[in-house]
């Protein structure tokens, strides 16, 4: 391959297209991972707005502000934009800005249809977004969908469903494109265990998506007919089971929070090392760990259910099937300290980022283990200890580990170092509020607090308070971010060389390009052979 | 210390994270109830956060330490290992051995609580938009179980009155559920449109109501008392105003009150003999407010685009049968409420001649229990 780059001429050097074009009918990986950044911050936006409207609401008892079936609504768009819209997007941003120069490839395997998985996206999340303007308003059921609840709802349901269609199809055709990268496009000598943690994170998220997203296609499309074709799968009266659907939603729906936490985990591990100045440790057995972790996601789906009415036999099942997820994600963590221990830290953004991903990960894990045990799960379920405890895990990891990758790699997108005073603030304002919003909503949920209701009894008032103005500081911080990052993209700041961090190169093979990397052909004059062996 | 409500609120929490704080004011934990499932649920649940504690003072030491000691001010040149077999297999092994050790008392408290054998009486519950039936087989009582009044006044947006000036905001209700004490409760729990979830939180455990089956639990409630909590499964607009209060008395006032109830029964249908429009509109309005305010609005203004008017609409001032027939049978999101068997002849009969001489509408007839009847 080294010697490819000798062939080719400064002639086939050329920058990208200019205009809006460039990025509509652009196929280079690089754009498409800018894309799917600026749309997912843009949909953590509205997301964030809608979750700002419920705790405005939830300030104090009574209703002040909106409807609860508005507020219902907003419950259900919010999880729906944050998960689709925000989340995934943002980790396919990583994926497509990351993983071709991360194995030594030019690109990724499927450019153009790159371009389409980026591009369904925002039609999907209009149509989704449209259906609040609907007679009777958007789905109101809460992001799971349940029937026979959801079939309520009027023209809003086909419009939801047929977003959640595209949205899915948009997910499998990015799944795909990684896979066929990773198995085709790696650098000579880079085999499958020499490959960078991150890439391995995306390559089995990728198969989960792969096997989830068409259940929950099925499953919706069930609910389509249910609803207009007079068919009843989920209508008991017509000889239908309202729980089968639950059963196909949380067959997606339990891989799915590992779809989101998985390339998280990847990010986590190539940041940590970076900044304990050490190698990964354990790199086998994480591996190892996180294949385990998305093979258990499969079958432990009931334990969302522990309260319809499993026989005793199910419901053991389940919880000891969930219990295990804990002992690949321990030496998941474990495997994180072993690599601090004894290393050189230093605490730049990336890695405060990281090291808050731990704390509030691991923090989650463990009302994760609380709410694993059947018995007390039946306290627990659909009240704010649950809420509280999916939020640690889904925005203390998922949102956290997309905060850490993006301090970590936008100087090698831009060229420049962003703001370091500034990001240090972001992340304590970020994780400051953070706790101030969910830690208190444990307290709320043991004390009796059920989730998605729109007002409460008196006694959960000062709880819901410390929420409400947490959610606000968490929510407003997120504006110094896209701050930091305009100025950052804008050039305004120290020009940063190839490998950006100290003794980067060791980390990963992106640190040995420039920074910014080139538009086309980046490894074009480098000694892919030596870089891949130095690491 | 002079610290104000939210700080003292939040050393509190900080205090509970850490260890069993009882806070006057605030209610920080799980409520040790008045049976023996909500002490078991109580128990293990302390047992679980002992646990996690105990593992969260091990892992974030080792973590605190390495940022302390381990920084590169202190210590420049990091090691250069990456790999330890034995240390991997004893993080592997050690977890899955704490694992087993909650599993045990776990399972064994899953088996307890499910054990529904030996009741001595049934309940069956039902949820609905967004109100609670009971009924009790072996007696032949049976009511609905709504929000009450004060709470209902309050809750509406821009209300001008304070949540904090109602006794029980949203957890009070016009007909509690009363049962014995010292007796073994099963409940026969189901839903008649959407799914909702009966949780007293003093009890310990909820079950899901779900329209076509029938999930059970149980309860042996061993101090009289007023125990109270919400459905907790989102069921639509009124999700959170569907509050549950669960009345616990000695026997011989259970007894009592069981004779009550026949009795009230007994009057009623005693009333339904003399049927005109006065009775009816009186039973109506009850009736109304109960089931049917909360989507058509009090005043039968409706919900623009979800729940229809009902003030000079053409069904309810139109052909009397057609709209005994939409009540009967439902249309769109309005439930059959002649399917229902837990919905009375009168009732019906009721509401739809109220319908039809209220909010303005002074149609004039009255429907009879007999015509209900005939329909259905």
């Amino acid at each position: 391959m080294a010697t490819v780059a000798d062939t080719h001429t400064a002639e086939h050097e050329h920058g990208p297209a200019k205009g809006i074009m460039r990025w509509i009918t652009t196929t280079n990986h690089k754009d498409i991972g800018t894309l799917y950044l600026t749309f997912a911050m843009a949909m953590f936006l509205v997301g964030g707005a809608m979750a700002l409207i419920i705790r405005a609401e939830l300030y104090q008892p009574g209703l002040q502000l909106v409807d609860p079936h508005f507020f219902n609504q907003m419950t259900t768009l919010h999880a729906l934009i944050m998960v689709f819209g925000a989340v995934m997007p943002a980790f396919a941003g990583f994926a497509n800005w990351m993983i071709p120069p991360m194995i030594g490839a030019p690109d990724m395997a499927l450019p153009r249809m790159n371009n389409w998985s980026f591009w369904v996206l925002p039609f999907a999340a209009a149509m989704l977004s449209a259906t609040l303007f609907m007679d009777g308003g958007a789905v109101a059921s809460g992001w799971t969908l349940y029937p026979p609840l959801v079939l309520q709802f009027g023209n809003a349901l086909p419009f939801t469903i047929f977003s959640v269609h595209l949205l899915g199809l948009s997910s499998i055709m990015a799944a795909i494109n990684i896979i066929v990268t990773i198995f085709n496009l790696r650098a000579p000598g880079m085999t499958m265990m020499k490959m960078p943690m991150f890439c391995w994170a995306w390559l089995i998220t990728a198969f989960l998506l792969i096997l989830v997203m068409p259940v929950l296609a099925g499953a919706v499309t069930m609910l389509l007919t249910d609803k207009f074709f007079d068919t009843s799968f989920f209508d008991a009266a017509g000889g239908g089971d309202p729980v089968l659907f639950q059963h196909l939603f949380w067959f997606f729906g339990h891989p799915e929070v590992y779809i989101i936490i998985l390339p998280a985990f990847g990010i986590i591990s190539q940041v940590v090392p970076t900044f304990s100045r050490k190698p990964l440790f354990g790199k086998n057995s994480m591996v190892f760990a996180t294949a385990v972790i998305g093979f258990l996601s499969f079958i432990v789906w009931a334990h969302h259910q522990f309260t319809v009415g499993m026989p005793v036999p199910a419901e053991l099942y389940f919880m000891y099937a969930t219990m295990l997820i804990a002992v690949p994600t321990g030496v998941k963590v474990f495997n994180w300290l072993a690599t601090m221990w004894k290393g050189s830290l230093t605490f730049e953004t990336p890695m405060l980022h990281a090291l808050g991903f731990i704390v509030l990960f691991v923090f989650g894990g463990f009302t994760g283990i609380m709410m694993s045990q059947a018995p007390v799960d039946l306290y627990y379920h659909d009240n704010y200890f649950i809420v509280a405890h999916f939020h640690y895990t889904l925005v203390g990891g998922g949102v956290f580990g997309i905060f850490a990758g993006l301090f970590y790699w936008l100087p090698k997108w831009t060229g420049t170092m962003y703001d370091e005073k500034l990001g240090k603030l972001h992340f304590w304002l970020s994780f400051l509020g953070f706790n101030l919003l969910f830690m208190p909503q444990h307290f709320l949920g043991l004390a009796g607090m059920p989730r998605r209701i729109p007002d409460y009894a008196v006694q959960f008032t000062e709880f819901n308070q410390m929420s409400t103005v947490g959610a606000f500081i968490f929510g407003f911080t997120q504006l110094l971010l896209i701050y930091i990052v305009y100025k950052c993209v804008k050039g305004e700041g120290e020009k940063v060389g190839d490998e950006v961090w100290e003794g980067a190169k060791s980390h990963g093979l992106e640190w040995n390009l420039p920074s910014p990397m080139p538009y086309h052909h980046s490894f074009e004059g480098i000694d892919i052979h030596k870089a891949v062996a130095d690491e | 210390m002079n610290l104000n409500k939210l700080e003292r609120l939040f050393v509190a929490a900080i205090l509970a994270l850490v260890g069993e704080v009882a806070w006057a004011d605030y209610q920080l934990n799980i409520p040790v109830g008045p049976t023996e499932t909500s002490r078991v649920i109580y128990d293990f649940h302390m047992y679980a956060i002992w646990v996690c504690v105990g593992i969260a003072v091990v892992v974030f030491g080792v973590m605190f330490y390495s940022i302390i000691n381990h920084r590169k001010s202190r210590h420049p040149v990091p090691a250069k290992f990456h790999e330890n077999m034995t240390l991997e297999v004893v993080w592997t092994v050690i977890p899955v051995l704490i694992l087993i050790g909650l599993a045990v008392p776990s399972t064994k408290a899953l088996i307890e609580i499910e054990d529904t054998s030996g009741a001595e009486m049934d309940i069956k519950i039902t949820g609905y938009q967004w109100k609670w039936h009971y009924e009790y087989p072996q007696e032949g009582i049976a009511f609905f179980s709504s929000l009450d009044e004060a709470s209902n006044r309050a809750r509406q947006l821009d209300s001008g009155i304070d949540p904090r000036t109602v006794p029980n905001y949203l957890l009070n209700v016009d007909h509690p559920l009363v049962v014995p004490v010292n007796t073994k409760i099963r409940f026969l729990i189901t839903g008649a449109d959407v799914i909702h979830a009966w949780w007293v939180p003093a009890f310990g455990w909820k079950k899901d109501a779900i329209p076509g089956f029938v999930t059970t639990a149980w309860v042996e409630v061993e101090k009289p008392g007023v125990y109270r909590g919400q459905c907790a499964e989102l069921c639509g607009r009124d999700h959170g105003y569907m509050p549950i209060v669960v009345k616990a008395v000695t026997k011989e006032e259970y007894r009592d009150w069981v004779a009550e109830q026949k009795q009230k029964l007994a009057g009623s249908q005693a009333a339904a003999q003399e049927w005109n429009l006065q009775v009816a509109m009186e039973r109506g309005r009850e009736a109304y407010n109960a089931h049917c305010a909360s989507c058509h609005q009090a005043d039968g203004s409706g919900v623009p685009g979800t729940f229809p008017a009902l003030a000079g609409s053409p069904v309810a001032t139109g052909d009397v049968d057609a709209m005994i027939e939409i009540v009967l049978e439902g249309k769109g999101a309005m439930p059959a409420f002649g399917r229902d068997e837990n919905i009375r002849n009168e009732d019906l009969a009721a509401v739809i001649t109220y319908v039809r001489n209220a909010f303005g509408n002074d149609i004039g007839d009255v429907v009879t229990p007999e015509d209900i009847a005939d329909a259905r």
